[in-house]
């Protein structure tokens, strides 16, 4: 899971659970893969990220370092800045570990780099 | 015995492992899903040489990911079917997966999405796998977390295949109720097997449907009504064999099937000389 999945994922699904972000990530394994840099989609799709959210999953997972706390202004003549945005997003990836959700605590797990949202028949809205 | 999947087994248990190596070795099959996302991601007139955010609902085994990264897009694809993610993680698509169930709802964060296609997956939802299964419930559950996920001017397109008329009507019904605008374009209505469903959903406001494909002489309801006649006429007394007349008719059938054919010029149906 690359962490442009995990800013936009949610619990919502989860009967009783109206937010249901940010989720936590607790990872045991990471991987970091090359992915080919389009500094177009970065710049489109910033704007729509949850920054703090996207800092507190590089951070909890020891991927925050030299990613700046807030977007400036002009990030998007910054190369540098999107670079960084980048790797963060598209090429850190949770391969294994879980996610828990803020309102229930009820954990999906994460294996082979794939989230579990499948929910069982209690928990359906 | 009915051929249709959905008939057989819940998907994440239809597609298990041998039917999802089907879809990295068949060429047919992976030909056809491309052909089909092609025509979604034009339906979804995304903005040109922007590149977006899709959702892939049913990516499956990620070909019609394949697709959307061609035509330069990142993705996010949600499926059932474990045995299809990892044939996409054996294809190293470079979507990102997600293992869930649509019906349960599109679990993701308001406005995020530019667009979302699906290939084959919506009929899935009419079928009640399970004793806690309501399909109108799951239905509209799915349709409204969809509409909350895409961003306004947005569109959503599915190519599904419905089994009857009231199928396609309880879809519209149901995407309708969510907030969605839109209806459902037939490609080829005339052929049996290029015909195609796609269900297409806007966000921001009606704007006309989408021109499907292979229906350019059925435009006018009077025309059509002389023509009936006219055919009926004609199939009375049907042009000759191997003649032009003949020829011309085959050739406008296939057209009307929306397979390849040959312009008509001056020497189509010609004898050639004796010179020759």
């Amino acid at each position: 899971m690359k962490l442009i999945t995990h800013n936009m994922l949610t619990s919502k699904c989860l009967k009783g659970v109206t937010t249901g972000y940010p989720l936590s990530i607790k990872a045991t394994n990471v991987k970091v893969t090359e992915v080919d840099f389009n500094p177009e989609f970065i710049t489109r799709i910033i704007p729509k990220l949850d920054w703090d959210v996207l800092w507190s999953a590089a951070d909890s997972i020891g991927h925050s370092e030299g990613l700046p706390k807030t977007v400036e202004p002009k990030f998007e003549d910054d190369e540098e800045f999107l670079k960084k945005a980048h790797r963060v997003l598209l090429e850190i990836e949770v391969e294994e570990g879980h996610l828990t959700c803020p309102e229930s605590g009820r954990q999906f797990p994460i294996s082979k780099g794939i989230p579990n949202m499948l929910l069982t028949e209690a928990e359906v809205q | 015995m009915s051929k249709r999947p959905e008939h057989l087994a819940p998907p994440e248990l239809f597609y298990n492992e041998a039917e999802a190596r089907k879809y990295t070795q068949n060429s047919r099959i992976i030909d056809i899903q491309g052909q089909m996302t092609e025509r979604c991601v034009e339906l979804l007139l995304l903005p040109e040489d922007a590149p977006c955010l899709l959702l892939d609902i049913g990516c499956g085994s990620g070909l019609s990911g394949t697709v959307l990264e061609e035509n330069g897009h990142m993705w996010i694809g949600m499926d059932i079917s474990p045995a299809m993610l990892d044939v996409a993680l054996e294809r190293e698509t470079e979507g990102d997966l997600i293992l869930a169930d649509m019906g349960e709802g599109v679990p993701f964060r308001a406005g995020c999405f530019d667009g979302a296609v699906s290939v084959s997956a919506l009929q899935w939802l009419f079928n009640a796998d399970k004793k806690s299964h309501k399909p109108v419930k799951r239905l509209y559950t799915f349709f409204s977390t969809l509409y909350a996920a895409l961003s306004r001017s947005a569109r959503a397109v599915f190519q599904f295949y419905p089994e009857n008329e009231s199928q396609i009507e309880l879809l519209t019904t149901q995407a309708m109720k969510a907030g969605f605008y839109g209806g459902v374009v037939i490609d080829y209505p005339n052929s049996a097997k290029a015909k195609k469903f796609f269900l297409v959903l806007m966000t921001g406001g009606s704007a006309p449907l989408p021109k499907a494909l292979g229906t350019e002489d059925m435009n006018d309801n009077l025309e059509i009504k002389y023509a009936r006649r006219e055919a009926t006429k004609n199939a009375r007394g049907k042009p000759l064999k191997n003649t032009r007349a003949w020829l011309l008719e085959k050739k406008e059938r296939r057209r009307k099937q929306g397979k390849e054919t040959k312009p008509d010029t001056k020497y189509t149906g010609r004898k050639r000389s004796g010179r020759f």
